[in-house]
């Protein structure tokens, strides 16, 4: 045989057995066609082993690399054809395990936290990040705490601005559900370590019938701060701080005098946003001297200040809530909205 | 309080300073302006007229017909209601087309087929002057046609509505005020000055102050030569634009000195008190037909103004009686100027609900040595419409030992700046001080021990009578910076020394919070006050650490409001039962809250004992069953690392009977879980199942989870098998197990339940089918060893009554 004749039939065989892939349908008639044109009884097997007989070195030189390419070649055909197979078989078993995953979009999921929780966990949050822990006391509470050690004694004139719920237990008027969260600032005063940075959330109560803006039983957050040479100005100065950090570097606050029995001198404190609108936010002053001492905190040594304003006010405004009732009707088209 | 600007400006000269300054100034002052409002507005369209003629109708026997030119030389026919004008008279003519002040529009009317072109006016129409009786005749010198308001000269006026706080007694007068305004904008202050009627013959009017403490003062000045009629109409003016009603001279007098100088005073008419006056408590059962002509009754702590003959005739401080008050034909009167304790005006006040301009001004404080001038102002208000005014000497005025002494205050300045953060000297803190009216003496002033006021550099302060609230050094460092004005004390940052955080237990709670979000459950917060019987309509019994009766409330809004709750159940099946009701979808709600039980094991008789509130939480899913509430709690567990045993002999009241359990940790309760009892569900027109968790948030989050120790995970091989017994039901899976578990010993690492199942009919057992693994750290386990772990795991389970299936 001539080494022409041999490379015409190298490529005859490989022309033959590439067309015959093509045809395979599956990964086992694949394996059965590649065994058949590239086994033992195969033609490029059989022109490969022909070739030990030619004489002409260099002819049986080219034939050699001509019938191994073929065979190399033919190796990556099947290679590709058998990834495509895979690849349509595994298409097919995707299309017939289906799934609509908008179906499952409604299932139920987690719950909502009430507005009130939200509120007051990013008050939490933002006091902490200045350094303030947080304090929490009783609700039911001691006439002493709310009132009498926060400069009030009995029949204090200013104890009439607080609706107060008595509740019938030990000496009449001796007990009481907390009017404010202040009395949580003389337990941590007789509590803590000197000196204290802390805010006080949580639930009062005041004999209000409710209406849109009022309620019996709502959330306030206190702040104290005692410490060696603590100033208005340093008052002043975080009321600011808690400005900007809560409500966003465009607010600012301002401090204008009022009078509250407990702190001394006394302030409301107001925040502006960039629309130029003061709003009224709380109450704050210096820790009046009185209140250090019930704290058991010397007056002349430590001063301090305090400030304090309502959660329930913070989460209505954020969501534009008309009415503070809906806030409490636990009525879950409401609770589901936030 | 109502702050007329131009009251102000008569002690002040603010004309510098518009409306809106004047408003941030009285602001930043500490008296909060809440409106501004304007007064004396002109009305358009009202000129000056004069009467030409009058003629009656014949058939008209309430009107008359008034023929005015206002200057535009054209003859205007009105019809009018009042007679008082004379021909040639200048009067204020509403011409067509004017829109009255209170709303009325000026159109063509016709009387008798005879039209009107145009209206003739009363002060008291126009707003310029108490008198609604006749025609406002105006000044001979008007210009016709011109605007009536620029005729008077009438000029618009400003009102301040202030929300004075309570400590500021002097500021519920335009004196007070006006005294702050003045110091702030660095102007004169110049009070107003009283007298210039003419003084009488000694007149004593006999006052016996019975209840020294409660009234501590009593002046009675007799006056006469008074011809009760109207107030001069700038002062009517006054008062209306300040809130109040003309009534006529002495009356209005009476209140001009009380809006001036804070000081609530009284006349009466002197021949109707000439006995004297009795000032004492009411005795029980008394009573008095009050001004406004409501018969009040009377209590013992109430005092009460009696005439000589001890007959009740007002309640002092807030209002007078009916028969003593002055009549048209009032010649003489009795002025009475008091001081009365402010407790004893507040608690009366408060127990009739009556409250009055004077009874909130006594229960702040007045002026306990204001009262000459006070009485000398009135003379002279008075003495502008009555100029044959007699002001008697002897008036009585009796003080006890209970009316307040001024204070004098040692100030250290050293304080004044360490509070305030500023650097003040003795002179400044003086200068401000003395502003206000607080008289200032350099002092040097010991230093205390141990005090960080190290510097004694001071001042002797003597504090105004009208200042009661001004009892201490802070009293008077906030005066102080109120008049440095708080936007200039600056801002500063105080930087905490301490780390800011949440506690462990606050850290807790929010991981709670979430793992219960988790489970789909939404936050309710439901009212703590119950009605009586919501408990047990909850079938709530001897609760988690109860042991008392329930607290209830003193004084509560509502009698549905008046227990305090020692369960959250009560509350969140109101919550779940609104949404039910509500045709709500997958509801599910939880509460964490605070809890009342009342005492068990304290003394409530002990002073400053409380009960033993605590947290809890409540978790509540309709359509759901007990597996998904012990899911929860699982949950928890896994979550918090803390256990408890599930007790599900001791059925929780209000439990379904046969699906719930107790969750104890030894002898304590911490909680509850399963579903609620149906008649429970029924009660609250619930008709699903609802799965429920309770567990005392307190205990499960004071509690400090046990930091794990890490331990290496074997390299080596397990063995598993599984093991299915035929359990009887007095077996819970949980026995099981743990008896598994304890056979498996050493070499078990995990024993789990995969599957239970029971025979729909038939015995009392079902398959529970347990999954073993067992390992060790240190070898690959010998067929012989998990052969004997397997045996000894059957074993146990055989032991406890169960049979191995399949075997």
């Amino acid at each position: 045989m001539s080494s022409e004749s041999n490379v015409d039939s190298i490529g005859q065989a490989l022309a033959a057995a590439t067309a015959a892939v093509a045809t395979a349908g599956d990964a086992d008639s694949l394996r059965r066609i590649a065994n058949e044109y590239s086994g033992k009884q195969s033609a490029l097997v059989a022109i490969k082993s022909s070739l030990g007989a030619m004489t002409d070195v260099e002819a049986r030189k080219v034939a050699g690399r001509a019938v191994n390419a073929a065979l190399q070649t033919l190796d990556a055909v099947v290679a590709e054809r058998l990834v495509a197979l895979e690849r349509a078989a595994a298409g097919h078993a995707a299309a017939s395990e289906a799934m609509d995953l908008t179906e499952h979009l409604a299932r139920r999921s987690r719950g909502h936290a009430h507005i009130v929780t939200q509120a007051w966990e990013r008050l939490e949050d933002v006091f902490v990040g200045m350094g303030f822990k947080v304090a929490e006391g009783p609700e039911v509470e001691t006439d002493f705490n709310n009132f009498t050690a926060l400069n009030m004694p009995p029949n204090h004139p200013a104890r009439s601005n607080f609706d107060t719920l008595f509740v019938k237990y030990g000496e009449p008027g001796s007990t009481l559900l907390r009017t404010h969260t202040s009395p949580v600032q003389i337990r941590v005063m007789q509590e803590w370590d000197l000196p204290i940075y802390a805010v006080m959330p949580g639930r009062v109560f005041r004999r209000d019938t409710p209406d849109a803006t009022h309620m019996p039983v709502f959330h306030q957050i206190e702040g104290l701060v005692v410490d060696k040479g603590i100033t208005f100005a340093h008052l002043a100065g975080t009321i600011e701080a808690f400005t900007k950090a809560f409500f966003g570097s465009e607010f600012t606050s301002r401090l204008r005098p009022s009078y509250f029995p407990f702190t001394e001198p006394s302030a409301e404190f107001d925040v502006r946003s960039a629309n130029g609108k003061w709003v009224e936010l709380g109450g704050c002053g210096m820790v009046h001297p009185n209140v250090l001492q019930a704290g058991g905190i010397d007056p002349e040594v430590y001063t301090g200040f305090a400030f304090g304003f309502g959660i329930d006010r913070m989460a209505k405004e954020r969501h534009e809530v008309a009415d503070l009732r809906d806030m409490y009707a636990n009525d879950l088209r409401f609770v589901r909205q936030f | 309080m109502r702050i007329v600007r131009s009251w102000l400006e008569e002690f002040a000269d603010l004309r510098r300073w518009s409306d809106d300054e004047l408003a941030v100034a009285i602001t930043s002052l500490g008296l909060s302006v809440e409106a501004t409002e304007m007064v004396g507005t002109p009305v358009d369209g009202v000129v000056v007229a004069k009467v030409l003629r009058t003629e009656r109708h014949a058939d008209a026997a309430k009107v008359h017909r008034v023929w005015v030119d206002a200057g535009d030389g054209v003859e205007r026919h009105v019809w009018c209601g009042a007679f008082n004008m004379q021909v040639g008279d200048l009067v204020p003519l509403a011409t067509l087309g004017t829109k009255m002040p209170d709303g009325r529009d000026i159109l063509k009317r016709g009387i008798l087929g005879i039209d009107s072109e145009g209206m003739l006016c009363s002060g008291a129409e126009l707003g310029v002057a108490s008198d609604a009786s006749g025609i406002l005749i105006l000044p001979a010198n008007a210009k016709l046609g011109r605007n009536v308001f620029e005729a008077l000269g009438m000029q618009r006026d400003i009102v301040f509505d202030l929300d004075v706080t309570r400590n500021r007694p002097d500021c519920t007068g335009h004196l007070g005020v006006a005294r702050d305004v003045a110091a702030h904008f660095g102007v004169k202050f110049t009070p107003p000055k009283g007298g210039g009627a003419k003084p009488g013959s000694a007149r004593k009017v006999a006052v016996k102050i019975v209840d020294e403490q409660a009234c501590a003062r009593f002046n009675v000045t007799v006056m006469s030569g008074i011809v009760v009629g109207d107030s001069p109409d700038y002062l009517a003016r006054r008062i209306i634009a300040a809130g109040m009603r003309p009534i006529n001279n002495a009356v209005d007098a009476s209140n001009l000195v009380m809006l001036e100088t804070n000081q609530p005073n009284h006349a009466y008419d002197a021949t109707k008190v000439a006995s004297g006056f009795r000032i004492r408590l009411a005795m029980a059962g008394e009573r008095l037909v009050t001004l406004d002509g409501v018969d009040r009754a009377l209590d013992s702590a109430d005092l009460l103004i009696c005439d000589g003959n001890d007959r009740a005739i007002g309640i002092a401080g807030i209002m007078g009686g009916q028969d003593t008050e002055i009549s048209g034909s009032t010649t003489e009167i009795a002025l009475e100027t008091a001081w009365f304790a402010p407790d004893g005006i507040r608690l009366t006040s408060q127990r009739l609900a009556l409250r009055t301009e004077a009874s909130a001004r006594f229960e702040r404080g007045v002026d306990p040595h204001g009262v000459a001038h006070s009485v000398a102002r009135f003379a002279a208000i008075l003495r502008e419409s009555c100029p044959k005014l007699v002001v008697h000497a002897g008036a009585s005025d009796p003080k006890t030992k209970h009316l307040p002494k001024s204070a004098t205050i040692s100030l250290r300045v050293a304080q004044v700046n360490r509070v305030l953060g500023t650097a003040l000297n003795v002179r400044q803190v003086s200068t401000l001080l003395t502003r206000i009216g607080f008289v200032c003496a350099p002092k040097k002033i010991a230093v205390k021990k141990g005090s960080l006021v190290a510097d004694g550099a001071g001042l002797s302060v003597k504090v105004p009578s009208w200042r009661p609230d001004c009892t201490d050094e802070i009293d008077l460092v906030e005066e102080v910076a109120r008049h440095v004005g708080y936007d200039s004390l600056g801002k500063q940052v105080s930087q905490s020394t301490q780390p800011g955080g949440l506690s462990p237990l606050q850290q807790r709670r929010r991981a709670l919070r979430d793992v219960v979000l988790s489970f789909g459950a939404s936050e309710a917060m439901p009212n703590p006050f119950l009605a009586p019987g919501d408990h047990e309509r909850a079938g709530v019994g001897a609760g988690v650490g109860v042991g008392g009766p329930v607290l209830t409330l003193e004084n509560p809004l509502v009698a549905e409001e008046s227990v305090l709750r020692h369960s959250l159940r009560p509350g969140m099946l109101r919550a779940v039962a609104f949404n039910v009701a509500h045709r709500a979808a997958h509801i599910s709600l939880f509460e964490l809250g605070h809890v009342y039980p009342a005492h068990h094991g304290v003394d409530a008789n002990v002073p400053h004992n409380l009960p033993d509130e605590h947290e809890q939480l409540c978790i509540m899913m309709v359509g759901a069953d007990a597996a998904t509430a012990i899911n929860w709690w699982s949950q928890i567990t896994a979550v918090f690392g803390v256990g408890a045993q599930v007790d599900q002999n001791r059925v929780p009241a209000g439990y379904h009977a046969t699906r719930s359990a107790t969750l104890a940790r030894g002898k304590q309760v911490v909680g509850y879980v399963g579903e609620l009892d149906r008649l429970v569900l029924a009660a609250h027109g619930i008709e699903e199942r609802v799965a429920c968790l309770e567990v005392n948030a307190s205990v499960l989050l004071g509690e400090t989870p046990k930091v794990p120790v890490a331990k290496p995970v074997s390299r080596f091989p397990s063995s598993d098998f599984d093991l299915a017994f035929a359990a009887p039901t007095r077996i819970t899976a949980a026995v099981l197990q743990r008896a598994l578990r304890q056979a498996a010993g050493a070499l078990g690492e995990e024993v789990s339940l995969f599957d239970v199942f029971r025979k729909t009919t038939g015995d009392d057992t079902r398959s529970l089918a347990f999954a073993v693994r067992l390992r060790a750290s240190d070898r690959t386990l010998t067929e012989t060893e998990v052969a004997s772990t397997r045996a000894a795991c059957i074993a146990a389970g055989v032991k406890l009554g169960c049979t191995l299936r399949g075997s």
